[in-house]
């Protein structure tokens, strides 16, 4: 019942929003073609102006994550999470959630291959990946569409969001599928 | 504190690269990075187009400012520096029902939108306001009531239920951006970094 509810607002959701806001528009007496092409205009300055932030923050992700240095990490903070009750399997992606978003469906979809969604760990993966958002990725893009270069205290924010939302994520799956 | 993550992300990877004797995957690590974030933008740039279109249509028609002044007084409190009825409350409120529907790609050219709006509040140019970073804290930290992709994963892998983890994914997102609006709210208020802005 929740699954086809669920599936039919995300089926349903961009169509009725491409469908309503023309068509109110134009009871509005807003010339819509027009209205439409000026702000599209402006997605184009928008995305190219991203690209020196998004370049910086992905290189250094990127070397980060090939070099072993995340690994390095993962293996150092494994005892704890292993004592807060994570199966070790899951580490990497929630190291790599903060990070990377392709990286970490990537990661999210191997322990989904491997082990079984509705095994532990196919279900904890699924609730950290469904759970805080690539912390970097939107801080870098968001800052960067508008020529931000100092981002103050929004990063502690963000990374604090997302260490609570993992360790929320432990604890909830062992409380429920236990 | 980005310049030392950004720093300590590079730094740390090269010299581990050098420690295992696999110098060489750090250059083709980074050349790809390089590349992949330019094609990344290309693609946004399709995506962002479409939704600023139509949000345009809706700015004109006064749906923006519509939800803005009916949504306005849940989010003052949060936005004490931003007017109830500016644009900018429209397209925050905007992006975040677009990220707890988990509509990604109408998400962040409607969050760009309202930064866009934020920085025209906003009066040091190159430095975050305590608007944006209240903004930027309930966006990563954003309730998901519907994470389309992962339900779309666990079909795929033959679940026998695809959506038994929404009610956790609720709970943890719950936690998290209870902690993040915390955390912003005392930041904005206690701290040298939040200022008067």
């Amino acid at each position: 019942m929740l699954q086809v509810i669920l599936s039919t607002v995300s089926k349903w959701a961009i169509p009725f929003l491409l469908l309503i806001i023309p068509l109110y528009g134009f009871f509005k007496k807003v010339p819509v073609y027009e209205a439409f092409v000026e702000g599209a205009e402006e997605g184009f300055t928008t995305a190219i102006r991203i690209i020196p932030f998004l370049v910086g923050m992905l290189v250094a992700i990127s070397v980060f994550r090939a070099s072993g240095a995340m690994d390095a990490l993962v293996s150092l903070i494994r005892p704890v999470m292993v004592a807060l009750g994570a199966p070790p399997d899951v580490l990497p992606l929630a190291i790599m959630r903060p990070l990377s978003g392709s990286g970490a469906l990537g990661l999210a979809t191997e322990l989904m291959k491997v082990y079984g969604p509705d095994s532990m760990i196919g279900r904890m993966a699924s609730v950290m990946q469904g759970t805080t958002d690539t912390t970097f990725f939107v801080l870098t893009v968001y800052f960067g569409s508008v020529g931000i270069k100092r981002f103050k205290y929004a990063v502690v924010t963000g990374l604090s969001a997302d260490i609570t939302g993992l360790l929320a994520s432990i604890y909830i799956c062992n409380v429920l599928f236990k | 504190m980005l310049n030392i993550i950004w720093l300590l992300l590079l730094t740390s990877g090269i010299i581990v690269a050098a420690f295992n004797g696999q110098i060489e995957v750090v250059s083709e690590a980074a050349l790809d990075a390089a590349k992949s974030a330019v094609r990344v933008c290309f693609d946004l740039i399709g995506i962002m187009a479409m939704w600023l279109g139509i949000m345009k249509i809706a700015e004109k028609a006064g749906v923006i400012q519509g939800l803005a002044s009916f949504l306005a007084p849940m989010l003052r409190r949060l936005f004490p520096s931003v007017p109830p009825r500016d644009p900018a409350m429209g397209a925050i409120i905007l992006n975040l029902s677009a990220n707890m529907l988990g509509l990604g790609n109408a998400a962040t050219p409607f969050g760009m939108k309202a930064m866009q709006e934020l920085q025209r509040l906003n009066n040091n140019r190159s430095e975050a306001s305590a608007a944006m970073c209240t903004f930027m804290a309930l966006n990563t930290s954003c309730i998901t009531l519907i994470p389309a992709t992962i339900i779309g994963i666990r079909l795929a892998y033959g679940s026998a239920d695809p959506t038994e983890v929404v009610g956790a994914c609720i709970f943890a997102t719950s936690c998290a951006m209870v902690v993040a609006v915390s955390i912003d709210y005392m930041f904005r208020v206690h701290s040298r970094w939040g200022g008067k802005r």
